[in-house]
């Protein structure tokens, strides 16, 4: 799976408000990575943009039930699909 | 359930760990079991608090140690390295536990059951406690407490600690865990994982390192760059690292990629348990309430100013309201004073109780207003859910300087007074942010700064207009707030760049549905901040002022001194038939209380000092103010007063200060202060660390010596070239 091209969708090109995506992986393994997965961004998981703090950057997103703001550099190590 | 099956000698003392996600209400379980008593002191080596507190429940002693809010035992620093040491017994300074209490936030139990499946791990007792109950019933959620207590073999028990309900249930549940045999633990990763925690154990053992507890083994293969690895001491780390490497390699060719896969696993089996005993109804009012809220308060125009206006409320509480309650301290201060002054006459003994010890607790005690008050306002927001919005929106901004979001709130207070501003860093979870917010803070132009400001400023500025508007006077008062501030960001980039070098640490933050703050929740966090400052940094500060004291009283005979106060205070009794006889004396006596500050170590160390402040443009004199104002930068006023000869009772506006600041001159007759000899000393004091209060946070945060010190080494050599250049330049250009 760390072989994934990068041509696969990021956490961070979602640009509106409701958007939602399945997760594919995050790449990494450095203290962030882990951090996102240890909070519950996994594969398969469903996430949701709830909205964007003044300068575009943080994020506000939805995941297991609860709201989490991410860092742009760090929502660019999510792979995601989008979700039907 | 818990009737007790034997008088077990080893139960009579049981020692139970407290462990949770951070917003769970963790401090506030633990307040409610101790009954707010509780030992606090830090790790040794390591920032990390150490709060331990004793209780009995029927025939036990119960130890309670408080380990900090995490969202896994993941550990990849020192800091973090500590709740695994304790949970293990590891840890020298405590008993290792006989059970874990991992209490999370009901509403929010998916991912806090996260670091509740590695806790099962360490295969200790352990106990569920679902905190916040009430929350959660009322925003729709429903969780089968039995059902979940069987599917995850431990106890189950629910509280809503900040009403104190189920506390006692908790105890309770310990007592059954430690009495039942536990259940095996559930083997959550593959086969092939288990073998390579028993191969590494082998080759631990072949390389001096027997022992080792099954939980570090899993950790060590689990956390690339860890910091379990380093528990291993015997073997060498080159060789460790290469090991688990080739390891993780070997479990990664077999389909399980690490760190992934930990995280992946456990989530699953965490919905597995979930599953059916865990439900959240969809017309969930309150998550919509938050939305609503959300719309706004993190709104671009709407969120901005709605939080402008919560800090121009926060910075007005601790600049403008803490104001009287300062005052009343500095009068039960003088109150003190004339109590004392009407038991005993003037001598060494009363100067020491007066400028030494009364002194010394009025210098604590007047912090605690703006201490309170900062810290009821950052319970409140912090329970409210607001804290991490704020943070939210600040983030990008603060970014630009290499800190995050979660930095302002603490500089901010800072321009107020940087001790509540200090210990305010504490909502920073990351070391090395924590450490740079703190060693900047102090930079920020607090309110002590203020009457050395308006003194320069209201003697030596024209008040004139600039470009025929703009005030001279307030500009240069303005230009004082903005020095630090803007010093403050290429300090910090530096700080980051070179002591506190590393990878970005994650921003990654919860947003918590908005609540009602409860007032039990406040008034905990402020008491706790409160009593945390007077007993451990109080008793630094304290020492300070004395040590001070002495050194500017001694070693001159103040005989005559004393004499001159005793008469003066006997004339006083009559003050007009004595008006002459009263000036007379007073002259005296100032003109003697001037000389013996100059024979005083203190003054010897400011006499000794000139050659270094000549460059700044500064006499002996203005260097003994330097040297005397170590514990507070407003001492500077009186001292001034007292070497000037004006007695030590002046303040900032007294006009016989600015007459005696304005004609003091050179020996050879040239003014001594001029504008540039102003401006250097404003400079000066805006970004030296003559705060012998603020130092004492730091070392008590930071729990080392060495950062006081840095701080106070490279806020004086900032502080003097820039009051170097100040007065060079100021001097050439005036020509």
């Amino acid at each position: 799976m760390a072989t994934q091209p990068d041509s696969l969708k990021r956490l961070d090109e979602l640009k509106s408000i409701g958007q939602q995506a399945r997760i594919i992986d995050v790449v990494g393994d450095d203290s962030i990575s882990v951090r996102l997965m240890e909070m519950g961004l996994t594969e398969g998981e469903e996430i949701t943009v709830l909205g964007f703090a003044p300068m575009g950057d943080p994020v506000e997103y939805s995941i297991r039930g609860y709201r989490i703001s991410l860092r742009k550099s760090e929502a660019n190590r999510v792979q995601i699909e989008s979700a039907e | 359930m818990h009737e007790t099956v034997q008088p077990a000698t080893s139960l009579q003392s049981l020692t139970v760990a407290l462990i949770g996600n951070p917003n769970t209400g963790k401090s506030t379980l633990f307040n409610s079991l101790c009954g707010g008593k509780a030992r606090v002191g830090n790790f040794p080596g390591v920032t990390v608090e150490k709060k331990v507190g004793k209780y009995r429940f029927g025939d036990r002693q119960i130890t309670l140690v408080d380990l900090p809010g995490t969202y896994s035992l993941s550990p990849r620093s020192a800091d973090e390295m500590v709740s695994v040491d304790v949970l293990l017994g590891r840890q020298k300074e405590v008993t290792a536990p006989d059970a874990v209490v991992c209490i999370v936030d009901a509403s929010n139990l998916e991912r806090n059951l996260y670091l509740f499946s590695q806790i099962r791990d360490l295969n200790l007792p352990t106990v569920l406690v679902l905190n916040m109950w009430d929350l959660a019933t009322s925003r729709g959620v429903q969780i089968d407490v039995e059902q979940l207590s069987e599917r995850l073999g431990v106890p189950v028990v629910t509280t809503s600690a900040h009403r104190r309900e189920g506390i006692e249930r908790v105890t309770d549940a310990v007592l059954q865990a430690v009495e039942t045999p536990g259940t095996k633990p559930v083997q959550l990763f593959p086969q092939a994982f288990y073998d390579e925690a028993q191969q590494l154990d082998e080759w631990l053992v072949a390389n001096g390192e027997p022992k080792t507890h099954l939980f570090l083994r899993e950790r060590m293969l689990l956390d690339i760059r860890g910091a379990s690895e380093e528990a291993a001491s015997q073997p060498d780390q080159t060789k460790l690292k290469a090991y688990l490497e080739e390891a993780r390699g070997r479990l990664a060719a077999s389909g399980h990629r690490i760190p992934a896969i930990e995280t992946k696993l456990r989530y699953d089996w965490i919905r597995q348990q979930l599953d059916g005993v865990f439900t959240r109804s969809d017309t969930d009012q309150r998550l919509s309430t938050s939305d609503r809220i959300d719309k706004v308060l993190t709104h671009k125009v709407t969120g901005m100013i709605v939080f402008a206006l919560i800090m121009l409320l926060i910075f007005q509480a601790i600049y403008t309201w803490s104001g009287p309650f300062m005052e009343m301290v500095e009068g039960l201060q003088n109150a003190a004073n004339d109590l004392v002054g009407g038991m005993m006459g003037p001598g060494t003994l009363r100067s020491l109780l007066v400028d030494g010890i009364i002194a010394g607790v009025g210098s604590v005690i007047i912090f605690l207003p703006q201490i309170v008050m900062l810290f009821a306002f950052i319970s409140i927001l912090e329970d409210c859910g607001y804290m991490a919005r704020a943070a939210f929106l600040m983030d990008k901004l603060m970014t630009k300087v290499g800190l995050s979001g979660k930095s302002f709130l603490p500089l901010m207070s800072s321009f107020a007074c940087a001790i509540p501003g200090v210990m305010a860093t504490r909502v920073i979870e990351n070391r090395r942010d924590r450490m740079v917010t703190m060693l900047v803070a102090p930079l920020m132009s607090c309110s002590a700064r203020l009457p050395v400001y308006i003194l320069m400023i209201y003697t030596f500025i024209p008040a004139s207009l600039l470009f025929g508007f703009l005030s001279l006077q307030a500009t240069v008062l303005f230009a004082m707030y903005a020095i630090g501030a803007l010093l403050a960001i290429p300090i910090a980039w530096l700080f980051k760049k070179t002591l506190f070098k590393g990878e970005t640490p994650p921003f990654v933050m919860e947003l918590p549905p908005y609540k009602w703050p409860s007032p039990k929740i406040v008034l905990d966090r402020v008491y706790d901040r409160s009593r945390a400052f007077v007993v451990r940094a109080g008793t630094l500060i304290f020492a300070v002022t004395v040590v001070v004291w002495a050194l500017g009283y001694f070693p001159g005979d103040h005989t005559a001194q004393h004499q001159l106060a005793q008469q003066l205070e006997t004339l006083h009794a009559s003050p007009e038939e004595n008006a002459e006889k009263i000036d007379e004396l007073s002259a005296e006596f100032d003109s003697v209380s001037g000389a013996l500050i100059r024979e005083s170590y203190l003054g010897r160390m400011g006499k000794a000092i000139e050659p270094a402040v000549r460059p700044l443009g500064w006499d002996w004199r203005i260097g003994i103010g330097a040297v005397a104002s170590f514990p507070a930068r407003e001492v500077i006023i009186s001292t001034m007063g007292t070497i000037f000869s004006l007695g030590g009772e002046v303040d900032e506006e007294d006009p016989s200060l600015k007459d005696a600041l304005a004609n003091a001159t050179w020996p050879d007759g040239r003014p001594l202060f001029t504008v540039p000899v102003a401006l250097s000393l404003m400079v000066f004091f805006a970004l030296c660390a003559q705060c012998g209060a603020t130092l004492m946070v730091i070392r008590r945060e930071t729990n080392s010596w060495r950062w006081p010190i840095f701080t106070f080494a490279y806020m004086t050599g900032l502080a003097y070239i820039a009051a170097l250049l100040t007065y060079q330049i100021g001097t050439s250009l005036m020509g």
